[in-house]
């Protein structure tokens, strides 16, 4: 008869157990923080349709202090989830070959972190000049 | 001469004949400067407890057979050196996400039956006689798959992810890092047959990218690039079939 017994480990709190998990699980989890800022713009829009009044309103609601500290933390939020998604770009897409070599992972997450950069302060650029 | 130094080694010990359930059990080996983890275990085994069990061959990081979980790191403990953790307690335990067969082995059946699965040879693209002469492949299409042609099935990434652990029937890392080698290869025509598998339940979609298994790989295979690259031809291959006459595959 066989003595095989073998001893199958729970996989409870597994994300607990290593920093490497607890950082994806803070990474994936900010994904909640641009959700929020999704839904806060989805508010403007059904605020909108609903006039000039309640879009007004709305407008002097996001001027609140609270409104402004959330703004900074959901900013914090979507800034590290950008970060750390372009972390593992390299490894997420196929390899680029340049010159008949592959990109070092370096070139890949700093060419996307530029260009997220640039991509945004050109939007803020924009709306600044639209606002003002 | 310098006093003997002696490492504290935590071992996760396990007989199915006696044990309900794995506990750890204390040993303090003494060691020098130039011993691996791998032979504190021996040490262990030659001079405290005959019965701890372990696999382990070549010494040299190239068999691929003593990863075990060192300070719930997947590690071959053949190059991760006693002297890089003193004078700090070490932990070792069996590889995480597989059954404990005893102590420090683990069952590795399932991914055996993985590996046999993603049919880890080529399928010749057109057969060719003897005499017609052997397969040309330029060095452009040999590097396309030459990095995933490294792995040595350790399966410290397979201990790695804890999508693996959470759905064991996962093809996981190692076995579709090999699939890719095969489909990427020049000669061999099996994509499509491969593909079926990675679009799978138990396919690539299994992966939420935490990565960390490229992270452990000792031979910088690179498995999460693998997985993921093959979600986008999974997709590919998906939407594809809408388009042309011929389909992607089933």
């Amino acid at each position: 008869m066989s003595k095989r017994k073998p001893y199958v480990r729970s996989m409870d709190g597994w994300w607990k157990k290593n920093p490497y998990f607890v950082e994806y699980m803070i990474h994936e989890s900010t994904a909640l923080f641009v959700a929020a800022y999704v839904f806060i713009l989805l508010v403007g829009v059904v605020r909108l349709g609903q006039g000039e009044a309640a879009w007004n309103a709305w407008l002097e609601a996001l001027k609140s202090p609270l409104s402004v500290v959330c703004h900074l933390v959901l900013l914090a939020g979507a800034v590290y989830h950008t970060y750390s998604w372009f972390k593992i770009l390299p490894i997420t897409m196929p390899p680029v070959i340049v010159g008949g070599k592959k990109l070092a992972p370096e070139v890949l997450t700093g060419t996307a972190l530029v260009v997220a950069a640039a991509a945004g302060l050109a939007l803020l650029a924009l709306v600044w000049r639209i606002a003002l | 001469m310098s006093e003997q130094k002696i490492i504290e080694i935590e071992v996760l010990r396990y007989n199915p004949e006696t044990d309900q359930e794995p506990h750890l059990e204390l040993f303090k080996v003494p060691f020098t400067d130039d011993m691996s983890v791998l032979q504190g275990a021996q040490y262990i085994k030659d001079n405290f407890d005959g019965s701890l069990t372990f696999r382990w061959s070549c010494r040299m990081a190239i068999c691929g057979s003593c990863g075990m979980m060192i300070n719930g790191i997947p590690k071959l403990s053949c190059e991760t050196f006693l002297r890089d953790y003193y004078p700090n307690r070490i932990r070792i335990e069996a590889m995480s996400n597989f059954p404990i067969e005893k102590d420090l082995v683990v069952d590795l059946s399932g991914f055996i039956e993985k590996l046999e699965s993603i049919k880890p040879y080529i399928i010749p693209r057109e057969p060719r006689t003897l005499e017609q002469g052997e397969y040309i492949q330029s060095p452009e299409e040999f590097n396309k798959y030459i990095q995933f042609t490294s792995c040595i099935n350790c399966t410290l990434c397979y201990a790695a992810c804890p999508q693996v652990g959470l759905n064991p029937d996962f093809i996981g890392p190692g076995a579709m890092a090999l699939l890719h080698r095969y489909n990427m290869d020049s000669r061999d025509g099996g994509a499509a047959q491969r593909m079926e598998l990675v679009a799978s339940e138990e396919g690539v979609y299994n992966c939420s990218a935490v990565a960390y298994c490229s992270e452990v790989c000792p031979k910088h295979v690179d498995p999460a690039s693998a997985v993921n690259i093959n979600k986008a031809n999974a997709a590919k291959d998906y939407f594809l079939r809408f388009l042309s006459p011929k389909g992607g595959s089933k």
